[in-house]
Order: C-alpha cells, then structure tokens, then sequence
C-alpha cells in the first residue's frame, strides 16, 4: 500500500466524469431546442390550402393564405404570356436561376400550367407584399412598365411571372411555391405532386 | 481607552445594530463585502462627466426590470389577445400608461446610456490592457439588450412589431444552406405567429434578463478586479502610499456614490420630460405604425426598426446583395469585440493620442450617428450612396486601427493623474 496520491488516475476519472456528464447533458438538451421546432398544430395549420379558379377571370388575380403568407394566383391572359419573352433582356434572373421554386417552374412561365400563375407574395427584399400593376404603362410605376408586380417599399418591380428586374433592390425573383393541380381548376397549394 | 467594541458603538452610536451588524458578519460577509466592493474601492479622483453612464446604465436597468414585472401583470403573450391586453394596460389599469412609458422610455434611454458608456470607453481606451476582459464581458451585456430589446418589441403586437421582427428573423435566412431552417426554428413556425410571440415572451422576461444581471454581475466583478480606467489612462495603483492605497485613489463611496446620485437626478429630469410630454418621441420611441395590430397579409409602407438599431440597419441595405449585407451588419457589431487587439498604441487616452486616432474615431462618431440617420430613411439612391460611404468609414475605423495606431505620433503620459482641485 502507498500513501501517494495516484494523480494520473485522478485526471483519467475527473476527465472521464466530466466526459460522460457532457454526453448526458447533450441528450438532456435534444428535448428542450426540439421543442423550439414547428409543433404538430403549427405544422397541421400549414399544411396544404386547395383554391378554386373556375371562376377567377382571365387577367385577374386572387390572394390565398398559406402559412401566414400570401399566395398570389394569376389568370394570365395569351397577352400578358406573350410578354415574358420581350422582357429577358432586363430581367437580373431571366432562367430562374438564382430563385426559390419548384423544379418545373425554372420556365418564363414558371407555371405548371401557363395560364395560371402562382407566386409567394412576400417581396425577397424584405418581405412587403408587392401589388399587382398589370396593365402596361402604368402611371403610377413608370411610362415603360410592360406591367407586372411593383413593391411599394422600395421599389423593387417584378415581371408577369414574378420575375425581377434588374436595378431594384430586391435579389431574386418572387418565390414560387410548391402546388400541385387537383383537378382541372383546383389548385392544391403547399404540396407538389410525388412529396404530398 | 476603549475597547474595539465601545468604539464601534461610538462610531455608529447604536449598540444595538452593531450587534446585529456583528451577528451578520459572523455568518455572512456584509461589512467585508461593503468595504472591499463601495467604502474602501478606490477609485481614480479625477473621473470626469463621462463617467457617469456606467451607473446610469445599472440605474435604468433597475427601472426596466422593475416596470417589466408590473408590465407582466396585464400583458397576455398571445396573438389574440396581445394587442388588445396592451391597450387595456394603456387604458384601464391605474397608472398603467405610466409604467408602460416608463417602459418604453426606458429602453431606448438604455440604448443612450450605453453609447455613449461605450463611447467613453473608447475615449480614454478604456477596453486595453488590462481590461479586456471587462471591455467583453460589456460587449456580451451589449448583445443580450440587444436581444431584449428585439423580443420585447415584438410583444405589443402591432404592426410594425410584426413586420420588424418578420425583416430580422428572415436576415438568418441570408446564412448559406442552414439559413432557412434556422429561421423557421427562431419563430417555431412558417410565418411570425402565436408560437414565436409566446417565446419571445419567455426570452424577454425570463431568459435574457437573467443573462443581463449574471454578466452585469461579471462586468463589476471584473471592474472591481482591475480598477476603474480614467480620463488619464494612468494605472493609478502604480503609484501608492505607505497605507497601500493608491495616492490619487479615493474611496467609491461617498466621493462617487454621491456624484452618481447627481446623475441620476439629471438623468430623471430628462427621463420624465419625455415620460409625461413625449412618450412617442415623434415616431422615434414607439413607432407610429405600431398603433395598428399585427397584420400578416399587409406590410406597413416604410419599415424602419427602432433609432438604436438604425445604424446597423443602414449597413445591411446599403450592400447591394442580401447575404454580404447580413454578414456586414454581423461585423459591423461584433467587431467592437475585438477593439483590445486592433489597437496597438501605447497610450491609452485620448488626451495623449495623436492627431491620426483623433481624425478616425471623430469619423467614426459622425459615420455612426450619420448612418443611424440614414437607416430611418427611405432608401431612395441617394441616400444609399451616402449610406455606402458612411459604411466605409465606419469599418476603416476598426480594419485601419493597427496601422494608424501604432505610426501615430503620442505624448508623453505622466505617472500622476492630472487633477485640479475646485
């Protein structure tokens, strides 16, 4: 027997101690940051919205709420899809190349089905709700403006097909969101065909 | 003459509490306590105006937490009812306007008293060596208002609220590949709701409060540890008496308890002139869109978060691109952080700094209310130029200090502090 202190084994237990009171902390913690996440009630209020547009005219456009946002659906009229090729020039993400949508909307349609439009109605700068100009040379945006969607924030403006312009604030084009056709005219949005 | 004990009943010329004064200090450290940390710290005699933030800064945090608690008596932290509870505090509760603009008052008044303590600090160089760690352990207390003072704006529930937290939460958004996730786990939801409402709540009251008063606690701890700085910047415990006291140290208290008790007096006659006459301060207090409520579908025109953010803010959009705007706005807090090492120079206040460091933090001062200015306006061209070029001065300020601090021409420091009696 030695009365001397064996301080390696000392270290070992202490670092070992500390070791497993660590990992045990870390489990403690999933519980407490997993509650941070979307509950199941927030996560069932955002789930899918189903529209009508039946009765939506040609060239006009109704808003539905999905997950606090404003959805934009747009009845494009064979007019307004004729402009999309005439504005690629001036556009900053003419292919969709920057932006945030579904795989089949990287078109100038960036629709599944031309006529009808669905976008996110949040600007990408700072989240306004950009407003509907869609008749061209709209005074109250420019005597040019081939029509489209203009944010009265700061004055981003966006194309038929939510497309952004160059020289405006606002980084990438409006967002479109997953959505899936149900029927001939009933739009189910919030979920695309396959990850439903 | 005397024993200790009728001494001590001579001096307080009560027995009776020197007794109990006696029975505490057998069983906890009271009289040590006082003496080490107010009666007998010794502090530099020659601290000038500037130095009055730092207790205001303790003072106002007092009110905040005190007015919070009665505040948290009438507020319901959900989207229902939110708005409306805030209405009814502002209405029907007795007195209940007076401590919601004290409140209110009281944040942004913390916001000043901070500024223009950091700004003193900056002055006399307050965050060198050996002080660095007080200079951080300030810088996190900085962070944590900051945080507090962004929950607690959401909880009125109006629309600026909404929209002021919905433009913030979405700049963690611009960080790659995690970004979205990280936003979508801040608010516990897709959009601001219920959800984020009620643990802003949470944080607000609870969480970073304590985070404060913990790091206050530090920040003293550690200013107790190393002394006070002053506006000299002389190590005034270089030069000592035969009684170990330092020779141009003088006792905390009463000399700066009552020169603090002043400032808190002034400090109250500016605080109520805007309490009673002008809560709102012309939009700059309690923004003006914010007396509508939370709307998500609608966004108010012209968003602009509060004027102690604005600098900032000015700096996130005048970068042309959303992600380095977001990451330039980060910097642009953070690197106050790291002030300690950036500054190679050999004195320590302004008064023996040369000309260059003169010219950089006067441009600093200027950029940094310029851009505070700026960040309230609408970004119409111009302005965003002008916002650019404030940005950069800003930075240079912290990226060029290396280099002009250490080729600036000092004066010599003296080992004394100078003082002239009144």
């Amino acid at each position: 027997m030695t009365e001397e202190v064996d301080t390696g084994r000392r270290h070992f237990l202490t670092v070992a101690t500390v070791a497993t009171g660590a990992v045990g902390a870390a489990f403690v913690a999933v519980p407490f940051l997993a509650s941070w996440k979307p509950s199941a009630r927030a996560k069932a209020m955002g789930a899918p919205v189903e529209v009508d547009v039946s009765k939506l005219e040609p060239g006009a456009m109704l808003k539905v709420e999905w997950r606090g946002k404003a959805i934009y659906v747009v009845h494009r009229t064979p007019q307004m899809l004729a402009q999309l090729q005439g504005v690629a020039g001036e556009l900053r993400d003419p292919d969709s190349a920057q932006s945030e949508q579904p795989e089949f909307a990287k078109t100038p349609e960036r629709a599944l089905k031309p006529e009808y439009l669905v976008l996110v109605g949040v600007c990408t700068h700072l989240g306004c709700a950009p407003l509907d100009k869609f008749t061209p040379a709209d005074a109250t945006v420019s005597p040019d403006w081939p029509g489209g969607f203009f944010c009265p924030c700061h004055g981003s403006k966006f194309d038929m097909s939510g497309r952004v312009f160059k020289d405006v604030p606002a980084p990438t084009n409006l967002s479109v969101p997953p959505y899936q056709f149900v029927s001939d005219t009933r739009i189910l949005i919030g979920a695309e065909k396959g990850n439903a | 003459m005397g024993t200790a004990a009728e001494k001590v009943t001579a001096k307080t010329g009560n027995g009776r509490l020197a007794a109990l004064t006696q029975w505490i200090d057998e069983r906890f450290p009271l009289t040590a306590l006082w003496k080490s940390q107010v009666s007998e710290y010794y502090a530099p005699k020659n601290m000038d105006f500037w130095y009055y933030f730092g207790s205001l800064a303790l003072f106002v945090l007092v009110i905040q937490i005190l007015s919070g608690i009665f505040l948290t008596m009438n507020f319901k932290p959900s989207a229902a009812e939110a708005f409306n509870s805030v209405e009814y505090i502002m209405r029907d509760v007795e007195w209940g306007w007076l401590i919601r603009y004290i409140h209110s008052t009281g944040a942004s008044a913390f916001f000043i008293v901070v500024y223009l303590h950091m700004f003193r600090a900056m002055l006399y160089g307050s965050y060198q060596k050996p002080r660095e760690l007080l200079w951080i352990f300030g810088m996190l207390i900085y962070f944590a208002l900051m945080a507090e003072a962004f929950f607690g704006y959401l909880l009125p529930w109006g629309n600026m609220s909404y929209w002021g937290a919905q433009v913030i939460v979405s700049l963690f958004g611009a960080i790659p590949y995690v970004g979205d996730a990280l936003s979508e786990f801040i608010r516990g939801d897709y959009y601001i709701s219920d959800v984020t409402l009620n643990r802003f709540f949470a944080l607000h009251v609870v969480a970073v409060p304590f985070a404060l008063v913990f790091l206050v606690i530090a920040h003293l701890m550690a200013l107790h540890e190393v002394g006070s700085n002053n506006p000299d910047g002389v190590e005034i415990k270089k030069v000592k008496g035969p009684d170990g006291i330092p020779l141009d140290g003088i006792p905390f208290h009463p000399y700066y308890t009552v020169k603090d008790m002043v400032g808190v007096g002034v400090f109250l006659i500016f605080f109520s002139l805007v309490v009673f006459f002008a809560p709102t301060m012309g939009g700059y207090f309690l923004e003006y869109a914010n007396f509508e409520p939370a709307n998500s579908l609608q966004t108010p025109p012209h968003i602009a978060p509060v004027w102690y953010f604005t600098p900032f803010y000015a700096i996130l959009r005048a970068v042309p691109s959303k992600g380095m705007g977001a990451a330039l706005m980060g910097l642009a807090v953070v690197l106050f952080v790291f002030l300690p090492w950036l500054d190679r120079s050999k004195v320590k206040s302004i008064r023996y700094r040369g000309p260059l460091f003169k010219f950089f933090l006067f441009s600093f001062a200027i950029s940094f209310l310029a851009l505070g200015w700026l960040g309230l306006q609408p970004a119409t061209p111009g302005y965003t130029m002008a916002a650019r070029v404030f940005s950069v001065v800003y930075f240079a300020f912290f990226l060029l200090m290396p280099w002009y601090t250490s080729i600036d021409k000092t004066k010599p420091v003296p080992t004394r502090v100078t003082y002239h009696a009144h």
